[in-house]
């Protein structure tokens, strides 16, 4: 056997025997996600199987070592994905720790900044979350207007972050700030600090799916220290250098947001064939939503496809750097479509906005949390304003 | 195995992309067309095929070949739909020699040194009706004497009147729509009481229909077993839908290349047309597509490669998903050419034919969306 099988041998048989049966059940909705934190609230078997992977350093797997991480090589860190999703294994720990702050730190931070925060990102202790979009800056966030004001050893804090996911739950905050009013770009800088400061308020934004994933952050003369410890600057890079960490990070967070496209079941068709009755040959009995769940299968299949390719292609740098972007689009577009899809062939019982038969309308919900899929973390229209310059460098663009 | 193309097949592409653009780009195609041209290739061209180890692709080391799989023929093919090459490779090297390979030795010792030479030319006879159907096969095939009798009519057979042999499906007992008593049989197209009819399609490739008046056939002839065809046509099949789809996205790829470099030389209003966003968001549109495609594609090959079990879903999957983005390629295409794009002269309309020409091929995008629908269980 090659070290690879043998890894992957060993890796399904330690999963095995150690994921909780709970952490083995599809994930219903965001609800069932482990996020860890200084308070948090734990499904059963969820704790268990955080700690446990953390202590493998499998909550990172390819992060290194010295900062918490499974130290795992691509190949590895890929056949350790492949062998959860064919156990079927929940992901330990959700975290904006894990997949945005963590590759920015690793990326621009020091190693003293690296030490100090990527070990309880990797153990599930401090929960973060991410300030960019403020009301009156979107899609041009680079306008953004909360600022950070030196005041000799600290700075000071004031304005206003929107669509802060689970700030109210959040410990910590990456914050980008205005240091500089004079420029544009070159005025922005990536701030760290605790939620738990003086003179930070949120206000949980409801939905039109009736849920409140998103706050609204207020910051009133906060003080943000400038150091935390020897290295351990609150500031990532350089001050007035934000943007080009937030550039780097808006890669990261379009490709996870574009996983949409490849979760859940591989085919609606044959998920709500049973439920929606069969023609005499087996067929599901509406030639119409049939033709539309086969199209979905196929876009489906194709973006998994395209995912692993993504993958594989960006850890080995030979993707093209805006390629995020693309992903981000297609991806977010087919999961709207498919979740049409599903609206569609529920008819009028998954309309049911509060009965127990539809969960409290889990499934309408989901439905309408899509729409935010192809809006957060750069517009649809943005993606392919990006795709434009930067691949295909069409002029203007 | 990562999804993306190793040193090797690397390699095989550049060479590939360089042969195909010295020896067989779009003006070696009009020049072909325009010469009306019996057979729709250039011979020559077909042996430079050989010399340069294609046509030997899907032929193991041992009997010739280079001992390749499907990623390998498709990186030949994606560069085939760029150039729109005119060749018999994908019915010749990729199907044909894939059912052969299914095969006895005998027949694989008879046919394969043509086929590495670059002498001879294989086509597919399988479609008996204009949309493709294999499962309702009808054409017979009757014992007689110490072979077969075959009799009925083919279309749709591409290079059909250049090939030396034919790959044949009929049905040696059963009737349509049953899953056994197909055979597949390889037959001379000097067969007394063969005759065929070769016509030039929308896209300047040539194809046959081939009528079969008793057509005697040796038992020797059959390619695997006497109605347990099912699984040699299901392998030929896999070959020549994953080809296609890999020439198809060349196409397609082909197709958006040229309009980019068009809209980004065009002027209106003083503009450069490229500039205006309606026309930005499409083309970005079309190269997700395309992206998406290609990956699809590419998985199909590998899978096809590894043998596993789920590889006919996903070449399904990479039929109907490379030739939907296809589709959109070449009409966005044309119409972003505007009116030049309506011209002979202008290469993008040879792009739209192509692409319908290789949509029909082993099933359209309709049919393999259904065949995953069926897969699904549903």
């Amino acid at each position: 056997m090659s070290d690879l099988e043998t890894f992957r041998a060993e890796t399904a048989a330690w999963l095995e025997a150690n994921c909780p049966p709970e952490m083995r059940e599809p994930m219903v909705d965001e609800s069932d996600a482990c996020w860890g934190g200084r308070n948090p609230t734990y499904k059963p078997g969820q704790k268990e199987w955080m700690d446990i992977m953390a202590e493998k350093g499998w909550t990172v797997p390819d992060w290194p070592k010295e900062y918490g991480g499974g130290g795992l090589s691509r190949a590895e860190a890929k056949i350790l994905g492949q062998e959860m999703a064919r156990l079927r294994c929940r992901s330990p720990l959700s975290s904006f720790g894990i997949w945005m702050l963590g590759p920015a730190l690793l990326h621009f931070g020091t190693e003293e900044q690296k030490k100090h925060f990527l070990p309880p990102i990797a153990r599930g202790e401090i929960r973060w979350c991410q300030g960019y979009s403020e009301p009156g800056s979107g899609s041009d966030l680079a306008s953004l207007q909360t600022s950070a004001v030196d005041a000799g050893d600290h700075f000071v804090i004031n304005g206003q972050k929107i669509w802060t996911s689970y700030a109210d739950k959040a410990d910590w905050i990456f914050c980008l700030t205005r240091t500089d009013k004079n420029e544009k770009h070159k005025g922005i800088s990536f701030m760290l600090f605790d939620m738990a400061s003086e003179g930070v308020t949120t206000k949980p934004i409801v939905l039109i799916s009736g849920q409140s994933a998103f706050c609204e952050t207020f910051f009133d003369d906060v003080k943000v220290p400038k150091s935390y410890g020897e290295g351990v600057s609150s500031v990532v890079f350089e001050v007035n250098r934000g943007w080009d960490v937030a550039k780097y990070l808006l890669g990261h967070e379009r490709s996870m947001i574009s996983g949409g496209g490849s979760e859940g079941a591989t085919s609606l068709g044959a998920k709500f064939a049973d439920q929606y009755g069969r023609d005499d040959m087996g067929r599901l009995d509406d030639p119409m939503l049939r033709a539309q769940m086969a199209d979905m299968d196929i876009e489906v299949l194709a973006f998994r496809a395209m995912a692993e390719r993504f993958g594989d292609t960006f850890k080995a740098g030979l993707c093209h750097p805006a390629q995020p972007n693309m992903m981000k689009y297609a991806g977010t577009e087919i999961n709207k479509r498919r979740h049409e899809l599903i609206m569609s062939a529920g008819g009028s019982e998954v309309l049911e906005w509060e009965s127990e038969a539809t969960n409290g309308g889990l499934t309408a919900r989901s439905w309408l949390r899509t729409k935010a899929n192809s809006i957060e973390g750069g517009t649809s229209e943005v993606m392919l304003n990006v795709v434009s310059k930067q691949i295909l460098q069409l002029p203007g663009a | 195995m990562p999804l993306y193309l190793n040193d090797d097949q690397q390699m095989l592409q550049d060479s590939a992309a360089d042969f195909m653009k010295g020896e067989g780009d779009v003006a070696h195609f009009r020049k072909f067309r325009d010469m009306n041209c019996k057979d729709g290739f250039s011979h020559d061209l077909w042996k430079k095929f050989a010399e340069m180890g294609f046509t030997g692709i899907m032929i193991s080391e041992d009997e010739g070949g280079l001992g390749l799989g499907h990623v390998d023929a498709g990186v030949v093919l994606e560069q085939i739909g760029r150039n729109l090459t005119p060749s018999p490779f994908l019915t010749t090297a990729v199907a044909g020699v894939e059912a052969l390979n299914a095969g006895g030795k005998a027949l694989r010792e008879k046919y394969f040194p043509g086929i590495l030479s670059g002498d001879s030319v294989l086509a597919l006879a399988i479609d008996e009706a204009a949309k493709h159907r294999p499962d309702q096969i009808n054409m017979s095939a009757s014992r007689e004497g110490n072979g077969f009798k075959l009799d009925g009519k083919k279309q749709f057979v591409v290079q059909g009147g250049s090939a030396d042999t034919l790959i044949v499906a009929a049905r040696t007992s059963g009737s349509a729509g049953d899953d056994k008593g197909l055979t597949l049989f390889a037959v001379d197209t000097n067969a007394a009481g063969l005759t065929r009819n070769s016509v030039r399609l929308v896209d300047s490739a040539m194809a046959a229909h081939v009528e079969f008046d008793g057509v005697l056939v040796d038992a020797d002839a059959v390619i695997g077993e006497v109605d347990d065809g099912d699984a040699v046509l299901k392998r030929m099949l896999n070959a020549g839908r994953a080809g296609s789809a890999a020439e198809i996205l060349g196409v397609g790829a082909g197709a958006m290349d040229i309009t980019v470099d068009y809209v980004k030389g065009r002027k209106q209003f003083d503009k450069i047309i490229a500039t205006f966003q309606s026309l930005q968001h499409r083309i970005s549109h079309l190269y997700s597509e395309m992206e998406i495609a290609r990956a699809t594609v590419l998985k199909a090959q590998q899978m096809l490669d590894e043998g596993s079990s789920k590889a006919e879903l996903m070449v399904s999957v990479a039929k109907a998903k490379a030739g939907r983005a296809t589709a959109l390629s070449v009409k966005e295409g044309v119409q972003m050419h505007g009116g030049v794009g309506m011209t002979d002269e202008y290469d993008i309309g040879l792009y739209m034919k192509r692409d319908r020409g290789l949509q029909e091929f082993m099933g359209d995008a309709n049919y393999h969306t259904n065949l995953v629908a069926e897969m699904h269980g549903y």
